[in-house]
């Protein structure tokens, strides 16, 4: 017994190897990457220990220019001066090419007084904010992330304080991914409902042929899926067309239905749908017809036998399907992309921004942490609410 | 145990797989020969990566292809090395991650230019010598043959490239739009607009056609004013702009009618015309024009058959061959008498090109340095706008 427990264990460690390397351990780094960053602070050692001694106001030390120097040649011989120069510049903009321009610019020097040299290079070097953003950055733990990703920022004094309205972005985008997830799931359901309900008590052929119908949409690329509601829905497409053939509107008052909110809606609920049909059709399988017979042998109406029969059963799906239709919403982001327009946008497309194109993957890493604390806030309201264990997702 | 054997049973029937893979017997004689399999499948797949095989990236479509015919089949007929062909969408992520690893499987990269030298300043790029390259083909030395400006420490520039606007004539009846004024006027060119959902480029093309003059554009740019300036232009046409977002999309949208204008990069333009017979008309009034660049992943263990391909890449030829495929201009000043006629339709290319005398005078040099400073902070303030 013992000698086939361990058997049965040994089956189960290349899968738990494969979520540990493939999933956990990424988790795990990004989320360490959204307070840990020591780029600056590996690069910067002299420079920093200087700076934690001024106050702040007016210019630092002729010791931190002078460390300065010394630590931004090593740091382009190196080569990790982009590295470096990339993260003061997202405190403080303009600081990339100020930092790659003075480095280029000092080998050439050979002697100080270091203050009046570097300022010669850029006096850029003379005012408080560049050295602030310097020892803002240079933090090996921070929290600067986090703030970034509820729209705050660190002033130079240490107090915290929102972002300047034109640069606030990253509440609003939760908020609207919270409530469009939100519909979709309803929508899904409110569509999902039924057609379970049809294939789970229909005769095995029809059933069969049902199921397929929402399998191979499933097995569809989602590309493909998504283009083709492009072609159904935009200004000149297949919809718009009909309308205009059945002169219901007019050819000059054609509807926008792609590229904005609606055309993320409707083409993340098409889908999402599968997944909130297959597990309320697997849950409504079992439930036995009878039950509807018994109930309404006696005396129920049919709204009665559902409400009070019927739909407490199915309950565990409907948990299921909207759980994980929701969760799938909140992190997707090829949909919106491709249909979105501007206010499609989720905050999944700003998480693939930092990760793709501005490379600041500790933003990446709040952001998603924040979306990771979201999803687990709902798992445990949901254990509340229904019990986790009554969940069946098969 | 019943009811999970059953709920098993109920999740094959799903799949329509019972029956098939329900029964075990075999499996035990099986699974050793499978792993042997593999093992030996694996082997294979390390052999080929440790091989002469180049992986060299591109940005797919029409542009990858034209790489693929004027300078992956002839290097591989010339040297024998063979080439994977990889595509990608831009940015150092990917690059990023495997020089973190230390486990690199690209090569050779087609770089957008602030790529190249925020790379080469993250240690991400190979440093590549200039005066190593070829010379061209009349002598003359690489450092003088390559337009000024088209190099950085660890990129070649490969094409000369440009974000234009163009429009289906089809759909414009009347007076046709010229200047890049004329993109943001709704009043005599009512209908939608596409755009690039980006800050850059866009910011850019505003201030133009607010009539700030094409060498202050950046100066304007820099300052807080002419920020708002510029965002206040884009305002103006918002609620008319669909966003896109792949090279692809612009075309697609032009032919069927869902924009009336739309910036673009020229050569997808191109392509529609040329080979699909769109009737497209790009207007070069303040085009952006940009350099692309390929570079070296750093640590390649394959860089000397890397080197040799960045070399054969840059020659005159070779790039003349990718402008007779796509309306991208050579980076070589001898490449571009090389550009006669497209290899498929025999089409002059010379009016189609973004560095052509005519197309180049109203155009506008693309300030990356600018904008590797003000990236992250616009884009930002971009969304935010957006989503207002």
């Amino acid at each position: 017994m013992q000698r086939e427990r361990v058997r049965a264990m040994l089956l189960v460690v290349p899968l738990l190897l494969f979520i540990g390397v493939t999933f956990l351990a990424p988790l795990g780094m990004m989320l360490l990457r959204s307070v840990h960053d020591p780029v600056v602070a590996d690069a910067l050692p002299e420079t920093l220990g200087v700076l934690a001694e001024w106050d702040g106001e007016g210019l630092p030390p002729e010791a931190a220019y002078a460390a300065i120097a010394r630590e931004l040649t090593l740091a382009r011989e190196e080569r990790t001066l982009g590295q470096v120069a990339g993260r003061v510049n997202r405190v403080e903009s303009g600081m990339r090419s100020l930092f790659t321009r003075t480095a280029r610019g000092l080998p050439d020097v050979t002697a100080g007084p270091w203050r009046d040299v570097m300022v010669e290079l850029d006096e850029a070097w003379a005012q408080p904010a560049v050295w602030n953003a310097v020892r803002a950055t240079g933090q090996r733990f921070t929290a600067r992330h986090y703030l970034n990703a509820v729209d705050m920022q660190r002033l130079p004094d240490g107090s915290v304080a929102r972002q300047p309205e034109e640069r606030r972005i990253y509440l609003a985008l939760m908020w609207r991914t919270l409530w469009v997830s939100g519909a979709i799931t309803l929508l899904c359901l409110m569509l999902g409902y039924p057609i379970a309900h049809l294939i789970a008590h229909s005769p095995p052929r029809r059933a069969n042929l049902l199921l397929l119908l929402v399998l191979v949409p499933f097995w569809t690329s989602l590309l493909v899926r998504t283009t083709a509601w492009i072609v159904l829905l935009q200004t000149q497409g297949v919809l718009n067309d009909i309308l205009v053939a059945i002169g219901l509107i007019g050819d000059d008052g054609r509807l926008t239905m792609i590229y904005n909110m609606t055309g993320t809606i409707v083409a993340m609920t098409h889908v999402l749908l599968p997944f909130m049909v297959l597990p309320l059709y697997s849950v409504m399988r079992a439930i036995p017809p009878r039950y509807m017979d018994a109930a309404a042998s006696l005396g129920a109406t049919p709204i009665q036998a559902f409400r009070r029969v019927y739909w407490p059963q199915t309950l565990p799906g409907v948990g299921a399907g909207s759980l994980l239709v929701f969760i799938l919403a909140i992190g997707y982001y090829i949909t919106p992309a491709l249909v979105g327009g501007s206010s499609g946008q989720l905050i999944s497309n700003m998480v693939a921004y930092h990760m793709q194109t501005s490379l600041n993957w500790g933003l990446a890493g709040a952001l998603g942490g924040i979306m990771l604390a979201g999803v687990f806030v709902l798992y445990v309201l949901y254990d509340r609410l229904v019990g986790i264990e009554r969940l069946s997702l098969s | 145990m019943t009811r999970r054997r059953e709920s098993a049973a109920r999740h094959s029937a799903w799949l329509g797989v019972t029956g098939r893979f329900g029964r075990y017997t075999g499996i035990r004689s099986g699974l050793p020969r499978l792993a042997a399999l593999l093992v030996v499948a694996c082997a294979g797949a390390f052999d080929e990566a440790k091989g002469q095989a180049l992986t060299t990236v591109s940005w797919g479509g029409s542009y990858g292809r034209a790489v693929n015919e004027g300078i992956n089949i002839p290097f591989t007929a010339e040297t024998g090395i063979r080439i994977n062909v990889e595509d990608y969408n831009g940015g150092l992520a990917q690059i990023r991650a495997q020089v973190d690893v230390g486990n690199i499987h690209w090569d050779v990269v087609d770089l957008e230019i602030a790529d190249a030298v925020r790379g080469c300043d993250e240690g991400l790029l190979e440093l590549i010598d200039i005066s190593s390259l070829p010379p061209g083909p009349d002598g003359t030395p690489a450092e003088d043959d390559f337009v000024q400006d088209s190099q950085t420490e660890c990129g070649v520039g490969a094409v000369y490239w440009s974000t234009v606007y163009a429009y289906n004539s089809e759909n414009i009846s009347g007076e046709k739009p010229a200047t890049m004024a004329d993109f943001f006027d709704l009043d005599r060119f009512p209908g939608r607009r596409g755009m690039r959902r980006v800050p850059q480029v866009n910011l850019e093309f505003a201030l133009i056609a607010d009539g700030v003059p094409l060498d202050e554009v950046y100066a304007v740019l820099d300052t807080p004013e002419g920020l708002n300036r510029a965002f206040r232009k884009l305002e103006t046409i918002k609620d008319e702009v669909i966003w896109w977002e792949a090279g692809a999309q612009p075309p697609q949208m032009l032919a069927d009618g869902e924009v009336v204008m739309s910036t673009a990069y020229n050569g997808r333009i191109f392509n529609a015309q040329v080979l699909e017979n769109q009737p497209f008309v790009i207007v070069w009034d303040g085009q952006l024009l940009d350099v692309g660049q390929i570079g070296i992943v750093a640590g390649t263990p394959r860089l000397e058959a890397a080197l040799q391909y960045v070399a054969f890449a840059s020659r005159a030829e070779s790039q003349a061959a990718v402008g007779r495929r796509i309306s991208y201009s050579p980076t070589r000043q001898s490449g571009a008498p090389l550009v006669t006629t497209h290899v498929e339709t025999g089409v002059e290319m010379a009016p189609h090109m973004p560095a052509s005398p005519g197309n180049v005078d109203r155009a506008l040099r693309y300030d990356w340095q600018w904008w590797v400073d003000n990236q992250d902070e616009l884009n930002e303030r971009f969304s935010a706008w957006l989503a207002r």
